[in-house]
């Protein structure tokens, strides 16, 4: 035990000793956040539509300013011909085509669903789908904006007889539909594993490659001893880290947590033994940082990746969503959003903990036999 | 051989590495308060052979053990019982002289003060830069540091590979009186270096070539004695390559290499000083201007190198 205590008193002594590394630790990551956070979203502020209203109705005059009212959409080509509407896609003058048929006032006042068709430009696949989502909320008050006015009365009698439908549409727990604290939060999870993992990785790499390695491997120093040692501090900085930016988060941000802050100390608490874990794992398989780096870049990549940090984890193939349920990073960033965002308690996170806490008892178990392996 | 028990003895070690064999059977035994030097070039197997005594890596075939206890089996006692330097600086260059000590000896369980009188006489050299980093450090004062780590827990052995290698003269030297002064209060060494001109520092001395002993453990006197032909220095003005060239065309020279600003002449069948008679007489005679020719008393790398081209038929024997 207090063989541990000398490992983890000269790592710390070495990295407050490297002040670069410091600065580095904490001032990009922030930086990122900072940027990364408010850049990145999946909001399309601007839809430049094509209009080809075939009613010249009022009612399809009223559709259309809620269109344009609703400062996401604009009209940039009005013609009653479908060629040039389309014609007005291809060559990227609109992202958008938004079609009323004739009879569109008549439809809706006898209380038939009306066929209004929306064309989109899917070369950006993601854009496209937020488009079709406004678009659907667009409509979705317009019919009830309709059904309380002039028409209102006819629709209802219409209707009455075989009640429609109406999907009503509500964004709980992020009711601005803001992206700012999906992203933070993602981006939160991502530096405080890449921090771990590169740190655990990039430093017993480098005692390999500096030769001390071989110095300590003939000190009575245990394999157990030499990694806890190595592990608690990087721990705390991840902490750390995690804790700089969520007063990023909630200071600059300003986004409020909506949960219990300490469930996310819980569960970054255990993440990092995953995490680090993971830096232990890779430092088994190289001889210089160089190679850690390389390596450690990859690993992340894939695991952010295929963790549903930034994309839902939902809309990836079958075998991608089983693998993503083995990722402890998936299960970190469900975690942080539950509870900060939704304010999930202990009972919404416990399977996620669980799932973290397993991989890091595998990773760690791996890394420990691995290190043994070497070092015979 | 001996009524106490050898502070290493290694028997028959063999370590291959894929194809390249590092250690073909080596046996040997380092007495108990000796210095034992192991000397060869770089890529011998001394790297191998101590790394072996270290617990760092096993041996394919073959037993070793140091202070009584097996390499393989008693590893983690041995490890509290040696103090290794490896054969490159690997200190932490991020931490002060001081630190790098204390951290040492922590982990060994005891402090700097404890044992600071077995440190003293090295460590009190670099005391006065004890708030240094040890990545600041001079190549000779890097020494004085990891010989100061490796001794901080009193260990029974001491074992230190290359300690003087890519340091200047006058650090070489120092270090080599350093040695002496451990030796004189008891403490085993086992050294390796690839500088001939140091086996004369050691009691006993090995000389290893490719993963072999070239002949059986001796003194370095014994070993130089062994050397029983005709041995000749010679000295020219001109091309050092022409001189070796046309010295080897000459009759009855078995030998010529450079040493240092020398050529030394190995003859056969004559004494040494008919020999630098001939070599003098032959040299002029062919136009060389300014030659030296005289008898020379054999050094260890004469053998080393006499060896190397004809192996002593009795080094395979086991004398462990």
């Amino acid at each position: 035990m207090r063989t541990i205590l000398f490992i983890i008193r000269k790592e710390t002594l070495q990295v407050l000793r490297d002040r670069i590394m410091l600065v580095q630790i904490f001032v990009p990551p922030v930086l990122q956040l900072l940027i990364l956070a408010q850049a990145m979203t999946f909001e399309v502020k601007h839809t430049d539509l094509a209009l080809v209203d075939l009613d010249r109705s009022p009612a399809s005059e009223r559709l259309v300013e809620r269109f344009t009212a609703s400062g996401r959409f604009e009209v940039a080509v009005w013609t009653p011909s479908g060629d040039v509407a389309d014609e007005a896609l291809l060559t990227r003058e609109a992202s958008a085509v938004l079609r009323i048929p004739e009879g569109f006032e008549r439809d809706l006042r006898r209380g038939q669903p009306p066929a209004v068709q929306l064309v989109l430009n899917a070369e950006d696949g993601a854009a496209a789908g937020v488009r079709q989502a406004y678009a659907a909320q667009i409509l979705a008050a317009f019919t009830q904006a309709e059904a309380a006015g002039p028409i209102g009365a006819s629709m209802r009698a219409a209707t009455d007889a075989r009640p429609g439908v109406a999907i009503q549409t509500r964004t709980l727990y992020n009711p601005e539909g803001a992206y700012l604290a999906y992203m933070a939060i993602g981006l939160l999870a991502s530096l405080v594993t890449l921090v771990g993992i590169l740190l655990t990785s990039q430093n017993i790499a480098r005692e390999k490659e500096i030769g001390t390695l071989e110095q300590l491997n003939v000190t009575p120093i245990t394999k157990r001893q030499f990694i806890v040692g190595k592990l608690a501090p990087f721990w705390v900085l991840g902490l750390i880290e995690l804790t700089v930016g969520l007063l990023v988060i909630r200071l600059v941000f300003g986004i409020p947590f909506a949960g219990p802050v300490a469930l996310v100390y819980l569960g970054a608490g255990v993440y990092l033994f995953a995490a680090l874990g993971l830096g232990l794992l890779i430092s088994t398989a190289v001889q210089t940082q160089q190679q850690a780096q390389f390596l450690t870049f990859f690993v992340l990549v894939t695991f952010f990746f295929l963790g549903g940090i930034f994309t839902p984890v939902q809309s990836m193939p079958g075998w991608a969503q089983t693998v993503a349920e083995f990722n402890p990073i998936k299960h970190f960033a469900a975690l942080l959003r539950a509870v900060l965002i939704k304010g999930g308690g202990f009972g919404d996170v416990v399977g996620g903990i669980g799932a973290m806490a397993a991989f890091a008892v595998v990773v760690l178990t791996l890394a420990l036999l691995r290190y043994r392996k070497t070092a015979a | 051989m001996t009524d106490a028990p050898a502070s290493v003895q290694v028997n028959g070690l063999v370590k291959r590495y894929d194809e390249a064999v590092a250690l073909d059977g080596v046996s040997l035994a380092v007495e108990p308060g000796e210095l034992f030097g192991v000397i060869g070039p770089d890529g011998a197997g001394k790297s191998t052979l101590f790394r072996i005594l270290v617990t760092v890596i096993l041996p394919d075939a073959g037993a070793a053990s140091v202070d009584g206890l097996d390499v393989v089996d008693d590893y983690l006692e041995i490890r509290r019982r040696v103090g290794y330097m490896p054969g490159r600086f690997s200190l932490y260059p991020d931490l002060t002289v001081r630190e790098n000590l204390e951290f040492f000896a922590s982990v060994f369980g005891t402090s700097v003060e404890a044992e600071y009188d077995v440190i003293a006489p090295i460590y009190s050299q670099i005391e006065p830069f004890d708030d240094r980093r040890a990545g600041a450090l001079s190549g000779g004062m890097k020494q004085k540091l990891a010989l100061s780590c490796a001794l901080v827990h009193r260990p029974r052995v001491l074992i230190l590979d290359e300690p003087t290698t890519g340091v200047d003269a006058v650090s070489r030297a120092e270090f080599w009186d350093m040695l002496g002064e451990l030796k004189r209060g008891g403490l085993t060494t086992l050294v390796s270096t690839p500088y001939m001109d140091e086996a004369a520092r050691c009691d006993r001395i090995a000389l290893l070539q490719t993963g072999r002993l070239l002949r059986a453990p001796d003194t370095p006197e014994a070993v130089a004695r062994s050397f029983r032909a005709p041995l000749v220095r010679v000295r020219a003005t001109g091309e050092r390559a022409a001189l070796l060239g046309t010295l080897r065309a000459l009759d009855g020279v078995a030998r010529a290499e450079v040493f240092g600003e020398w050529v030394h002449v190995t003859g056969a069948g004559e004494d040494a000083g008919a020999l630098a008679l001939r070599m003098q007489r032959a040299l002029e005679g062919q136009g060389w201007s300014e030659v030296v020719a005289e008898p020379v008393a054999p050094s260890v790398e004469d053998v080393f190198m006499a060896l190397m081209s004809d192996p002593d038929p009795t080094a395979e024997v086991n004398h462990g």
